[in-house]
C-alpha cells in the first residue's frame, strides 16, 4: 500500500503545483492586463483614495477636497467655481477629468513620479504621494474683471503677459459650476445630462475650444504681411485702393461701414477698419506670404497645448484670390479662439515675438517643493521688430482715435482694434463683436497685458462699432485690474 | 517490558530509544503562529486607522489561550504527535479570522469574524475532545456503517429547507446556520477508509476480468459505489458542485490506494468526465459557471460590469508580487461571498503572489504530514483513514483555490480554516485532530515495537 500511498502524494503535490503556477501566472505574468482592464475600479479608488491636490491662484486655492466617505472618497469642491471652470476643467468620479484637472491629473492625484523624494521608491513601497499642487499663472482681478464685464452674456476672454506668454485670464461665459460633477450620486448624472443638453454649452471652453471668424482684429496680421512683405513701406502713403473693392476674378463687390476708404492710407484704414483696403492688401501680399505671416502668429498650429489642449486657429492657404481678400479680413475660412487673438495683440507688444501660451507656472508637491516650472519660450518671430513699432503706432491711434476709444485708459498707453465678424447662413447672425488689445503703464518698459475679447450676441448692429462698443469696455476692464495690480 | 534484575546477566539495561517528541517545537511554532496572527491583526488597524485596534490583546489572548490549551491536551494524550500539525491550523485560522476581520472593516453591518471566533473556538474545544476522548483511531473502524449512515442524513437534511444563493446545502437552527456536508466529508472519509480496509483484498483479487480490467464482484464493490453515486446525486441535487467533487476525488484516491489498481482511476475519471461534460451542458447553473470560467470577462464586454470571478482576478492581480499590504486593498469589490467562497482573493490582493505562495505551502506541509502518518501507520485502516483526511484537506484546497484563480470552474467550497462558515473551521478542526491522533499513533507505535524489538535482541543474547 505504502506505493500507492505515495503516488497519492504525488498527486496532492502536482495539485499544489498547478495552484503555484496559475497563481503565478496572474499575479506576475498577466497582472498588468488584469490592473488595465477598464472594469478595474481600483485605479478610480486610489485616484480619489486621498485628498486631491489644489490649483492656485494667485496665491489661493481655487480648490477644495471634501471627504464623501463613499468608495470613491474624495470629492473635488470649487470656489468660485463658474469663474474659473474655463480653467480648472471638472475632476468628476464619473465622468473623469477635464482641462487642468486632466493635464496635471498626475500632480494633483499623486501619481507623478515626479513628487517622490526618491525615484522608484513609491513602485517599491506601493505608497502613493499625496497630491501636488499647480499654481496658475491666472490675474484674479482680471478673471474676475472679464467674468464680470461678460456678464450674462455668450462670449470669451482671453489675457496674456506678452512679454512672457503666461496668461492672465481665461474666462467663457455661460460657465457652469464644475462642483457639480463631483461625487456619484444621481445629481451628478442629472447636472452632466443638463450641462451637455444645453443649448448655449456651458461647458464649451470658448476661450480656447470654440474658432470664430476674426473679422476685422485679422487685420493686424494682414497689416504685419504686408508691412513685413514691403509692400506697404510708408503707413501714411495712399494705398491705391478702390472703393468698393471687387473680389478679383468676381463680380462680388467689397464695401465699407465707414467713409474715406478709397485710396485711404494705412494708418487710416487701420483706424477706421476698411475692409477695401485690407482685402487688397491680402491680395498684394499673396497667398504664401500671408500664409506664413498667420503661422508666425501661430495660425494652424496643431499642437498648442497651455498645457491642456488649445483648438487650432485656422488661414486657409488653398484659396484663390477672391477668397484669399476676403480671408485677409478675417472672414471666408479664417477662424481663430480668442486666446489666437490675444497672442496676436502680444505680438505686436511685445516686438514681433509670440511667446508660447501657458497656464501654469510651476507644480510643487503638497508642501510646496518645486516639482516643474514653466519656462518662457519665444514660439515664433511673428514679424520684424520694425513692424511690430509701426503696428503698435496703429493700434494705439485706433483706440486714442479710432474705432476703439472705449478701451483708453488714463496712464497707460493702450493699443486696440476692434472686429466684428460676420457668420451664419448669407450673414444673419447676430455678428461677433471682437476687440483685441495691449496696454503698457506709462511708468513701465514693457507691456503688462494683451487681450481678446469676443462677445456672441453683440447687440449693436453697426460694423466694427459694435466691436468698440460692446468689445472694447471689457477689454479695457482686464487691463485696468492687471495693470492696477 | 524489560525491568531490570530479571536476566541472570547483570547487564546493565539498554538504554529505550526514545524518538524526540518534539513538543517543544510545537510550542515554539505556536507561539510563532499566535504572533504572526497578532501581527496581522495590528497590521490591519494601522493601515486602516494608523493604529493598533482595540481588540489585539484580546485577539491575541483569545487565539494564544486556544492554542495553548490545545497544545496542553496534545501534551496529556498525544504526547508523538507531529509536531507541525497543529501550528499550521493555529495559523491558517488566526490568519481566517485576521482577513475577516479585515473585510468586517468593509461592512460595518455584517460583521462576521466575532461569529467566526465562536466557531473557532468550538473547533479547537473538539480538538481537544478528539484528541483526549479518542485513545486509539482503530476504534473507528467499528463505526463504518454508523459513519456512512450519518453522512447520508447529513447530506439529506437540507433537502428540507429553503436554498440560500441557488444552493439546498444549509439548515437553520436558532439563527445558527450549519452545512452538514462539511460534517459529511469526515463521516465518509471514515466509511471509505473503514470498508476498503476489510474488503481490499475483495476488490483486489476476486471477480471477473472483462478485456483489461478486473472487476470485483458486484457484491464488494456495490454498496460504497451505491453510497458514492448516492451522496453524489444528492449533492448535485442540492447544487453543491465543490463537494461532489471533493467526494468524487476522495473516492478514487482511496479507492487506488486500496487496491493499487490504475484502471479504476481511468475508470473513474472517464466516468466522471462524462457526468461532468452531461452536467456540465444540461444544467444551467453549472453551465454558466464553466461559462463563466472559459469567459470571465464576457460580462465585461457584454456591458454589464465584471462578474465575480473577474472581480476576484483583478484582486488577485492587483497584488502583485509583494501584494498592498493588509487593509490596503480592494478585495471588497467581489461584493457577495468575499468573506467565504472568495477569501483567498483578498489575501492574493494584500498578501500578494509571497504570502499567497505561503498560505498553499501550508495546506501542502498539513497534507504532507497527514500523508506521512499514513506512511508510518501499520494498520490499512489507519492508512486509508490518514490519507483520506487529507487528501479532504488536499482537495478543498485546489477546488476552491483553483476556483477563484481561474484554474477550473467555480464551484462552492470553503477554504479550509481561511473562509467565514462554521461549520467548515470546526470539521477542519476534527480533520486536524483525526490526523494528531493518527501521527501520534504512527509514532508511539514504531516507538512500542522498537521497544519490543530491543526486547526481543537482549532476548536472543540471553538465549545460549
Amino acid at each position: 500500500m505504502t506505493r500507492y500511498i505515495r503516488h497519492a502524494a504525488a498527486f496532492c503535490a502536482l495539485l499544489l503545483l498547478a495552484l503555484l503556477v496559475n497563481a503565478t501566472r496572474i499575479q506576475l505574468v498577466q497582472a498588468r492586463a488584469y490592473d488595465e482592464n477598464p472594469a478595474n475600479r481600483r485605479h478610480t479608488i486610489a485616484r480619489y483614495g486621498q485628498p486631491r491636490g489644489d490649483i492656485l491662484v494667485g496665491g489661493r486655492a481655487v480648490t477644495g477636497s471634501r471627504d464623501s466617505g463613499e468608495q470613491f472618497r474624495y470629492e473635488r469642491t470649487y470656489r468660485d467655481g463658474p469663474l474659473y471652470a474655463p480653467v480648472t476643467g471638472f475632476a468628476s468620479q464619473v465622468y473623469g477629468t477635464s482641462l487642468l484637472e486632466g493635464a496635471a491629473d498626475g500632480v494633483l492625484a499623486g501619481t507623478d513620479p515626479a513628487l517622490s523624494l526618491l525615484p522608484l521608491w513609491n513602485d517599491l513601497a506601493r505608497a502613493r504621494n499625496p497630491g501636488g499642487q499647480v499654481v496658475t499663472t491666472l490675474d484674479a482681478a482680471a478673471q474676475r474683471a472679464a467674468y464680470a464685464g461678460l456678464g450674462a452674456r455668450r462670449g470669451a476672454v482671453a489675457a496674456l503677459e506678452p512679454s512672457t506668454g503666461r496668461i492672465l485670464a481665461l474666462v467663457s461665459t455661460p460657465s457652469y459650476d464644475p462642483g457639480e460633477l463631483s461625487g456619484t450620486d444621481s445629481a451628478v448624472a442629472r447636472a452632466w445630462a443638463r450641462l451637455n443638453g444645453a443649448a448655449d454649452k456651458p461647458m464649451l471652453n470658448r476661450a480656447i475650444r470654440q474658432t470664430y471668424p476674426p473679422g476685422s482684429t485679422f487685420k493686424v496680421v494682414t497689416a504685419a504681411a504686408a508691412l513685413d512683405a514691403g509692400v506697404v513701406r510708408d503707413p501714411d502713403a495712399p494705398t491705391e485702393s478702390p472703393d468698393p473693392y471687387r473680389l478679383p476674378g468676381s463680380s462680388t463687390r467689397l464695401t465699407n461701414e465707414v467713409e474715406g476708404c478709397a485710396d485711404a492710407s494705412l494708418r487710416y484704414a487701420f483706424q477706421w477698419s476698411c475692409n477695401t483696403v485690407f482685402a487688397g492688401l491680402g491680395v498684394a501680399v499673396g497667398r504664401d506670404a500671408m500664409r506664413t505671416t498667420a503661422a508666425g502668429f501661430g495660425f494652424n498650429d496643431r499642437g498648442l497645448g497651455i498645457p491642456f489642449r488649445v483648438s487650432p486657429s485656422t488661414f486657409d492657404a488653398r484659396v484663390d484670390r477672391a477668397q484669399l481678400a476676403l480671408s485677409s479680413i478675417g472672414q471666408y475660412n479664417t477662424r481663430a479662439t480668442p486666446l489666437q487673438m490675444a497672442m496676436v495683440a502680444a505680438a505686436v507688444a511685445d516686438q514681433g515675438s509670440v511667446r508660447t501660451p501657458h497656464l501654469v507656472e510651476r507644480t510643487t508637491t503638497a508642501d510646496g517643493d518645486l516639482v516643474s516650472a514653466t519656462g518662457q519660450h519665444t514660439l515664433h518671430r511673428a514679424m520684424n521688430p520694425a513692424t511690430a513699432v509701426r503696428l503698435r503706432e496703429l493700434m494705439t491711434d485706433v483706440v486714442e482715435k479710432g474705432t476703439g476709444t472705449n478701451a483708453a485708459i488714463p496712464g497707460a498707453t493702450v493699443g486696440g482694434k476692434s472686429g466684428t465678424a460676420q457668420h451664419g447662413i448669407h450673414n444673419s447672425g447676430t455678428p461677433y463683436a471682437w476687440f483685441i488689445s495691449w496696454a503698457q503703464a506709462d511708468d513701465s518698459m514693457t507691456p503688462a497685458v494683451a487681450v481678446a475679447v469676443v462677445v456672441e450676441d453683440a447687440a449693436a448692429d453697426r460694423g466694427d462699432i459694435s466691436g468698440g462698443g460692446d468689445a472694447a469696455p471689457i477689454a479695457r476692464a482686464v487691463m485696468e485690474a492687471v495693470l492696477d495690480r | 517490558m524489560l525491568s531490570p534484575g530479571t536476566t541472570a546477566q547483570a547487564d546493565p539495561p539498554a538504554p529505550v530509544v526514545r524518538l524526540p517528541r518534539r513538543r517543544g517545537i510545537e510550542f515554539t511554532l505556536l507561539v510563532v503562529a499566535v504572533l504572526l496572527s497578532v501581527y496581522g491583526y495590528c497590521g490591519v488597524g494601522l493601515a486602516r486607522t494608523g493604529a493598533v485596534p482595540p481588540g489585539a490583546a484580546g485577539y491575541g489572548a483569545g487565539l494564544g489561550v486556544l492554542a495553548l490549551l490545545a497544545h496542553l491536551a496534545v501534551r496529556l494524550r498525544a504526547p508523538c504527535a507531529d509536531p507541525l500539525l497543529l501550528p499550521i491550523a493555529v495559523l491558517l485560522n488566526g490568519l481566517g479570522l485576521v482577513l475577516i476581520y479585515r473585510l468586517d472593516l468593509e461592512t460595518p453591518a455584517d460583521r462576521a469574524a466575532p461569529t467566526q471566533l465562536v466557531w473557532s473556538t468550538l473547533g479547537v474545544g473538539l480538538f481537544i475532545a478528539v484528541v483526549v476522548l479518542l485513545r486509539d483511531h482503530r476504534v473507528l473502524q467499528r463505526y463504518t456503517y454508523v459513519s456512512v449512515v450519518t453522512a447520508l442524513a447529513l447530506l439529506v437534511l437540507p433537502i428540507f429547507f429553503p436554498s440560500v444563493n441557488g444552493a439546498r446545502i444549509w439548515i437553520r437552527i436558532a439563527g445558527f446556520s450549519i452545512q452538514p456536508g462539511e460534517f459529511a466529508k469526515v463521516m465518509l472519509a471514515l466509511f471509505f477508509a473503514g470498508y476498503l480496509a476489510a474488503n481490499r483484498n475483495a476488490l483486489a483479487y476476486t471477480g471477473r476480468r472483462v478485456w483489461l480490467l478486473q472487476l470485483p464482484t458486484g457484491r464488494v464493490l456495490g454498496p460504497i459505489l451505491a453510497v458514492w453515486l448516492l451522496s453524489v446525486g444528492v449533492l448535485v441535487l442540492e447544487r453543491d458542485l465543490g463537494t461532489s467533487l471533493l467526494f468524487f476525488g476522495l473516492f478514487v484516491i482511496l479507492l487506488y490506494v486500496a487496491t493499487g489498481r490504475t484502471g479504476w482511476i481511468a475508470v473513474g475519471l472517464l466516468l466522471a468526465a462524462c457526468g461532468a461534460f452531461a452536467v456540465g451542458w444540461l444544467e444551467p447553473h453549472v453551465h454558466s459557471r464553466v461559462e463563466d470560467w472559459l469567459h470571465p470577462f464576457a460580462s465585461i464586454e457584454a456591458g454589464r460590469g465584471p462578474n465575480q470571478l473577474a472581480q476576484s482576478l483583478f484582486a488577485f492581480a492587483a497584488g502583485g508580487i509583494l501584494g498592498t499590504g493588509l487593509g490596503a486593498g480592494h478585495s471588497i469589490l467581489i461584493g457577495f461571498a468575499v468573506k467565504s467562497d472568495f477569501i483567498l482573493a483578498t489575501a492574493g490582493e494584500e498578501l500578494g503572489l509571497a504570502g499567497l505562495s505561503a498560505i498553499f505551502i501550508l495546506y501542502g506541509l498539513l497534507v504532507e504530514r497527514g500523508i506521512r502518518a499514513g506512511l508510518v501507520l501499520r494498520d490499512p485502516f489507519g492508512r486509508l483513514l490518514a490519507v483520506g483526511l487529507a487528501s479532504i484537506v488536499a482537495l478543498q484546497v485546489f477546488v476552491i483555490a483553483g476556483g477563484v484563480t481561474g484554474l477550473i470552474p467555480l464551484t462552492g467550497m470553503a477554504m479550509p480554516f481561511l473562509a467565514q462558515g462554521g461549520s467548515s473551521v470546526v470539521t477542519n478542526w476534527i480533520i486536524v485532530a483525526l490526523l494528531m491522533r493518527l501521527s501520534d499513533s504512527a509514532r508511539g507505535r514504531s516507538e512500542e515495537e522498537q521497544q519490543a524489538s530491543g526486547a526481543k535482541q537482549r532476548g536472543a543474547e540471553v538465549a545460549p
